[in-house]
This record gives structure tokens, sequence and C-alpha cells, in this order.
């Protein structure tokens, strides 16, 4: 970890978890900003993380079509944060599994909105559903269900 | 299909996250890309997301090569996938291999490994079902 990664910013103990701020950060480094995303929306146990279309994000080259890797690594992110919201803390956390279905391909063009919410919180587990849509929530690109492994001391 | 083609048929996607075709083993393509900050997630550690599309390619890559050898020009549909995690993918380059489970006329079943080190302790895998169109 370099020094000026704002991962090494982040107080992984505060009580204060602003999930704005934090998705903010996180979208600075890595991964998440080598792609793009940026914070959207949230809520007390949701999420939303936004992905601007890109040509060089795309599945096929000919329809400019997004790959479906950027939509899972969104749907990833934001379920993933959607954990910290529902806890009210921020917790170290690995992904265990993460299903997606995809019901259409996303509009050209379009920003793909990725929602992730956490519906249960137990001691070792969380467990996440999502969807992602490119402007119609009711019309989504994807659905997503997850667990991730909370790999901290427990509370 | 040979490495060059296998290489010619990486989406855009593929390219920018840094994936190749590291080797054609047995017929089939075993994709890889190399550490660094574009597939960087937890400080150290390959991200979850980057480790899944390495594996949607790698079966892609697979089923390519089996409608290859059918003479086939069908398109690939994701239709839907499962990740499951089983280590975390430390600081080196990452590999993946596809298998096509079962390739029919409209529905293809396939699946992936993804590993570092050691093939035998993979760090990841996932199924995915396509649809093909013509």
């Amino acid at each position: 970890m370099s020094a000026d990664d704002p991962f090494a910013q982040l107080d992984w103990g505060s009580q204060a978890f602003d999930p704005e701020k934090i998705a903010a950060l996180m979208c600075t480094r890595a991964h998440a900003a080598f792609l793009g995303m940026h914070y959207h929306a949230h809520g007390n146990d949701w999420i939303e993380l936004a992905l601007p279309w890109r040509a060089d994000l795309a599945g096929v080259a000919e329809t400019g079509v997004f790959a479906s890797g950027p939509i899972i690594s969104l749907l990833d992110n934001a379920t993933s944060m959607s954990v910290w919201c529902r806890s009210g803390a921020f917790r170290p956390q690995a992904t265990l599994d993460l299903r997606v279905d995809y019901m259409r391909a996303a509009t050209r063009g379009a920003t793909i909105i990725g929602r992730g919410e956490c519906y249960q919180v137990k001691r070792s587990v969380a467990f996440v559903r999502g969807i992602a849509h490119d402007g119609d929530p009711a019309d989504p690109v994807a659905h997503v269900a997850g667990t991730f492994m909370l790999t901290g001391p427990t509370p | 299909m040979t490495l060059e083609e296998q290489m010619a048929a990486l989406p855009p996607y593929a390219l920018s996250m840094g994936m190749f075709v590291e080797r054609i083993e047995a017929g089939a393509a075993v994709l890889a890309f190399d550490f660094s900050e574009r597939v960087l997630g937890r400080p150290g550690f390959v991200h979850g997301g980057a480790i899944s599309g390495l594996l949607e390619m790698a079966a892609f890559a697979a089923l390519r090569a089996e409608l290859a050898r059918r003479g086939s020009l069908a398109r690939i549909k994701p239709v839907n996938l499962s990740v499951e995690f089983m280590r975390g993918a430390g600081a080196t380059r990452t590999f993946a291999l596809g298998r096509v489970t079962r390739a029919g006329r409209r529905i293809a079943n396939l699946s992936a490994t993804a590993w570092q080190d050691d093939p035998a302790k993979p760090v990841a895998s996932a199924w995915m079902n396509v649809l093909l169109a013509a």
C-alpha cells in the first residue's frame, strides 16, 4: 500500500460512517477509478454508484455495448458498500460469491447505475442483492445476488 | 484457434484491462493479466470484479474455439454467471482457463477457473450460461 493510497486514510474503526465520503474516496483509486465509477446516492441499507459509458470498456467493438465485466465490478462495489451502509461502520470484508443475471444489453452511451442493497448482516456473512440499470430501474440491465465474508474481528 | 486468432477476438474491455492470451493449452486459450492499478481492489489484492471479467473472457475464448471448430458464426450473449472466490488474489499475474460444459444450438454452459502461482490452488471459479444468437 502506498502512502498516498486513499485506503490508508480510511478510519476502519470509525463509528461515524459517511457512505458518500467513503464511496467518493474509493472511486479515486485502483480498479474503480480505472473504470470511472462515482458515487450516485445512498440510504440506510443501500448505495448507488454510477458508471459512465466508455468505448474502451465495450464487450463487442462493433456495437460498443458495455462488456459485462465492468457491470460485475460496479455491482461488486455497490453491494460491498451497502454492507457498510447497513452496518453503519466500515469493516474489512471479502467477496464470497456473486451471481449476476443479465436481462438485456445496456444501451450504448448510457451511464449505468449500480444499486447494491444489504438485506442481512450476520456475525461472519453479509447478504446482498441489487440491480444495474441505464435510466429506468423498472427495466434493469442486470440483477445481482451475493455474499461477503466479514474478515475483521467480530464486534 | 491459434493464439493470434484468440488474441484478435478479445474485445476492447479485455484489452483495456491488460488481458492477453498467455498460451494455448490442449487447444484452449489461457488468458492472463498482470497485477496493476487497473485491476487493484483492496490494497495488495486483485479486485473481484476484475477476476470475474477475466473468468468470463476465458469462458468466451473456450466457446469461440468450439464455435470455430463447428464453423458456427453465432454471437455470444451472456445470460448469467456465478462467481465463487476461494482466496485473495495477490500482487502477481492472474491466469484463467475456460471450459465448454455443453454447447447446444441455442444455449452453451460454460465454466472457468482462475489461479495465480499454482493451478491447483484456484483464486476463483465461475459457471455461466450464454445464448447463441444467429
